[in-house]
């Protein structure tokens, strides 16, 4: 790049602009609102504020039509996350984020400052963090990278979250060559606060002071939010890794309990964290929110390293750092706040009325240039065109021979085995609140001092996405629904993470487009706002992007005393089926694993009866009906039917199943056809006769399948395999699949 | 009885430990803050979970210099009880008040899962209201949780029955021979499968597993009552031994 990182300042030109990113049109807005040529200094803070990472501005025009409101909404989107009402004055503030590129050019790091920045995001608001989630995708695992992709990133993730004492309690992970260039790093956390303590990163109060507070800043990170998170990938990518930041848990713990003393003391009068761009974005974003403008003496910032230049300290991404507004009288307050933590607090600013960011260095002036100019940069309408429909061949795939075979290639396959290898890394006992722990249908955590039972869970299937996404984005949303409902909760809030190849490219704008609409018109159909979210574009390598990925993470409330779960309880319970099957082969894990194919229509999605479906086993649990619910998604009934089996914690002994078929339909679509609106429930028998009367009265399909008990798993008479055959496979088959050649 | 949880900065179980003592236990529970010498007359020191100061040194290695550590071992010194959990044990072992130390896991990962334990030994402060041979079920979430001592230090500890819980088999047994793969139940390759040891004045103990995870009722009774409130035998036997004592020395006043 020949970009000078030291003392030089070199002179503002067009060209060092068009280096920095910035296009023609934006130089020359910049240079006419003005009325001169930008400083350096000014060039850099405009370039990161008008980054499509800070500033949205490929995604904005699309945005807008997702549904935000709703009863229980405490906080949309805006702020550093959602918040939404659980009742007892109490609301869940949570967020999912992207940290797809550093994770790929520095897995350990990326994706340790992934959940370090979303953990920031919820405590910011005054929330007590208390679970996060994942949902990863990586390349085939024969390529290359794979591996030791899937080792950095866990590793990373795990010693941050760890470290720091926040549960990982669930997540997901999916391997498609499609992400063999480009693999995605999407974390949520969920907290807890009194809705009437809610922090705001709205600035108020002209003269107030503005605290940085945390960890000093230093030289690493700088332009991530431009270079890295807001441009493709190509062969110089690695020579980037300067670029990605370094965590340090421990510092975040400190601050994340300062910062929720000065929460409990009603000290501050806005928090906001410092992430993507740094100083720059935070301070411009906070004064941008209250209207107002802000000063600051970059001569007080506490630094790392000596000779920081201002552009250097204006864009550094050092973490752990948030910004504090309070009045006058309170600064020593919160310093000794800090203190007692051992952190460092500095008076770095102060808010004015005129409306303008100023920045001064040693003594001179480097920034004056208007808040409204860096933080609102215009919405664009980036062209917009559908691809032409890919060749789809009509043959009819022919049946498998051998069942038995099929399943056991599907149970080992890296799509569809247990992901315990993963789970197993991170701490998702602490907080004393787990319920339901990784490797359920979704995850549920009590808050602890209450009788509140939070649920959530992340999801998203891409292959149905790159087939149609519009249809891709709605499942994701219903799916995310079914898996809270399989836990017995009722759906609150959405939280979307848009990951999506180059936006200049108009077919990526239509992929970006169609699953807007899917995520607006299930949201709609299931009354459920989007709180929060986040849009990660660029995800692609010398022109091949990713599989268009909108990955929902979807929050709940149980309502039933205890959660349900996913495992067989006890030998004579029945086995029912809810909700209509049909034979939809196409897109499916079975036709990618036996034949190759990953062509065709993604499953008929169909809101009215999925509501039906989520009605019938909320009220089911309600009366305490069901011994198990399991949400029927990739590998179909037969898949379903393994986890139920295989799921069981251990401790408790694992049933065999027995169940027919009915007739009329292909075996094959029968039992691994992936359609949606499904659930696989047992029930001791006396309660049958209500389950059915219950589906009956939603219009809901009911099919009595078989009976838990024995040890094998009876699939009709096509598959015959022992439980502990299939649970030992299902079991070990990541880690034999990460595990090979570690340690190179 | 009363309980002190110390907090180090970087410590994570402190606050789960204090709800079970104070809010499923019932017992008066104070926090103890790692800059202040002042143990508040509490009967037991709990040094919680977590990574104290960081750990990136080694664990429990900066927190053994920390004011409370210094009270912590004159507390220990006369008689009083200190029980460690996790971080907690790696400190113990740091300031000396616990013989070995706590090494890198076998497959050089953190781990977090049930583990099985048995109770070897019950005639202690620590594990009196367990019967020996109990097979516990308690979580392990750990990166450096692999204990190891010299030979002469297990054989001692094992004449004396310090070694108050093992990792096991979910039978209760364990495999004979050291050099066999014990993978299936030793989460992380820990010498002789300790899992929990005690000092030779017998009252100081220090566990890898985390009973304040296997405690709560009302979090244990989800997911199809999967574990037992196992790791509230260890609480219960503490307050068991001090009330006991106590009753002794009224009894003796009075006499």
């Amino acid at each position: 790049m020949g970009r000078p990182t030291t003392s030089e300042r070199p002179p503002v030109t067009p060209e060092l602009a068009r280096e920095h990113g910035l296009t023609a049109e934006e130089w020359e807005r910049l240079c006419a609102r003005l009325g001169r040529v930008p400083t350096y200094e000014e060039l850099g803070v405009a370039t990161v504020m008008w980054s499509e990472h800070c500033s949205y501005k490929s995604s904005r025009f699309h945005l807008r039509r997702l549904p935000t409101t709703g009863d229980r909404v405490v906080q949309g989107p805006g702020e550093n996350a959602g918040a939404v009402s659980i009742g007892g004055g109490l609301a869940v503030v949570f967020k999912i984020e992207s940290h797809n590129h550093p994770s790929y050019i520095e897995p350990y790091q990326g994706a340790a400052t992934g959940v370090g920045g979303i953990l920031r995001d919820i405590f910011t608001m005054g929330a007590r963090p208390i679970a996060s989630l994942n949902s990863l995708r990586f390349g085939d695992p024969s390529h290359p990278k794979t591996r030791g992709l899937v080792r950095g990133v866990v590793a990373g993730i795990g010693g941050y979250g760890n470290s720091i004492g926040v549960p990982t309690v669930g997540g997901e992970v999916y391997f498609d060559h499609g992400y063999d260039g480009n693999c995605l790093v999407n974390a949520f956390t969920l907290g807890v606060v009194e809705e009437s303590r809610l922090m705001l990163a709205k600035a108020s109060g002209v003269g107030n002071p503005v605290l940085l507070i945390g960890s000093r800043t230093g030289r690493d990170g700088i332009h991530g939010a431009s270079l890295l998170a807001s441009a493709e990938f190509d062969a110089t990518s690695e020579e980037k890794r300067p670029t990605v930041q370094v965590g340090d848990p421990f510092t975040e713990k400190l601050l994340l309990e300062a910062t929720l003393e000065i929460q409990a003391a009603d000290l501050a009068v806005a928090v906001q964290d410092l992430g993507a761009a740094g100083l720059t974005s935070s301070s411009v974003e906070m004064a941008s929110r209250g209207g107002l403008g802000i000063e600051l003496d970059l001569d007080q910032v506490p630094l790392r390293e000596t000779g920081m230049t201002a552009y250097e300290i204006m864009l550094s991404e050092s973490q752990e750092r948030m910004l504090v507004v309070c009045e006058p009288a309170r600064v020593a307050e919160i310093q000794e706040v800090c203190r007692k933590w051992d952190l460092e607090a500095a008076v770095v600013g102060r808010l004015t009325d005129d409306g303008t960011y100023r920045v001064r260095h040693h003594g001179a002036e480097v920034i004056a240039v208007p808040v409204d100019l860096l933080a609102d940069p215009p919405a664009l309408e980036r062209p917009v065109a559908e691809p032409a429909d890919a060749e789809v061949a009509s043959e009819v795939l022919p049946e498998p021979g051998d069942y038995d075979e099929v399943l056991r290639r599907l149970v080992a396959s890296p799509n569809l085995c247990s992901r315990q290898w993963i789970w197993d890394q991170y701490d998702h006992f602490v907080g004393g609140g787990t319920l339901v722990h990784p490797g359920g249908d979704a995850a549920v955590v009590q808050v602890v001092g209450t009788d509140l039972k939070v649920a959530m869970t992340v999801d998203c299937n891409s292959r149905y996405c790159l087939l149609d996404p519009y249809v891709g984005a709605s499942i994701a949303i219903c799916e995310a629904a079914r898996n809270l409902v399989a836990s017995g909760a009722e759906p609150i809030g959405v939280s979307d993470c848009l990951n999506f190849g180059n936006p200049e490219r108009p077919e990526i704008m239509w992929q970006f487009e169609q699953a807007v609409n899917g995520i607006r018109d299930a949201c709609v159909a299931f009354r459920l706002p989007v709180v929060s979210g986040n849009v990660s574009f660029y995800n692609e390598t010398e022109g091949r992007a990713i599989p268009p990925t909108p990955t929902i993470a979807m929050v709940g409330l149980v309502r039933a005393p205890q959660p349900l779960t996913s495992w067989f309880k006890s030998a004579g319970h029945e086995i029912w089926l809810l909700g209509s099957s049909r034979e939809e082969i196409a897109g499916s894990e079975f036709a990618a694993i036996v034949h190759g194919r990953r062509d065709g229509a993604p499953p008929w999605v169909d809101f009215r009866a999925e509501q039906a479906l989520h009605q019938v086993v909320l009220g089911a649990a309600d009366r305490s009906l069901l011994a198990s619910c399991h949400d029927v998604s990739e590998g179909g009934l037969a898949m379903a039917m393994v986890e139920a089996c295989c799921s069981v914690p251990d401790g408790l002994s694992m049933q065999g199943a027995r169940i027919r078929l009915a007739e009329g339909m292909r075996p094959d679509a029968w039992l691994f056809g992936e359609s949606q609106g499904r659930m696989l429930v047992s029930v001791p028998r006396e309660s049958s006769s209500a389950l059915r009367d219950l589906a009956a009265g939603h219009g809901v399909p009911a099919m009595h399948l078989g009976e838990v008990g024995g040890s094998t798993l009876e699939l009709d008479d096509l598959v015959s395999i022992p439980v502990a055959d299939l649970a030992a496979t299902w079991r070990g088959a990541f880690g034999r699949m990460v595990d090979a050649g570690a340690r190179t | 009885m009363k309980w002190g949880v110390v907090t180090f900065p970087g410590s994570n179980d402190d606050r789960d430990t204090a709800h079970v003592l104070r809010s499923v236990l019932g017992h008066e529970t104070v926090a103890l803050w790692h800059k202040s010498a002042d143990l508040q007359g509490v009967d037991c020191v709990v040094l919680p979970g977590g990574f104290s100061y960081g750990d990136y040194l080694r664990c429990g290695a900066i927190a053994r210099f920390s004011p409370i550590m210094g009270a912590v071992a004159r507390h220990a010194a006369g008689g009083g009880l200190v029980l460690g959990i996790c971080n907690g044990f790696q400190v113990l072992c740091e300031a000396g008040l616990l013989p070995g130390a706590l090494v890198r896991n076998r497959d050089l990962r953190f781990v977090c899962r049930d583990v099985t334990l048995r109770v070897e030994s019950i005639s202690n402060p620590f594990t009196n209201l367990a019967f020996a041979g109990d097979v516990w079920r308690i979580p392990v979430k750990h990166g450096e949780g692999c204990y190891v001592a010299d030979p002469a230090t297990l054989d001692e500890m094992e004449r004396e029955a310090r070694i108050l819980v093992r990792y096991c088999r979910p039978d209760g047994s364990r495999a004979r021979d050291e050099s066999a793969d014990r993978s299936d139940y030793n989460p992380n390759g820990s010498a002789r499968d300790v899992a929990g040891v005690m000092n030779a004045g017998r009252n100081v103990f220090g566990l890898m597993p985390h009973p304040e995870h296997a405690a709560d009722p009302a979090i244990l009774g989800a997911e199809g009552g999967r574990r037992r409130a196992d790791g509230m035998r260890i609480f219960q036997s503490i307050a068991h031994w001090v009330d006991q004592r106590r009753e002794q020395a009224s009894a003796g006043s009075m006499r």
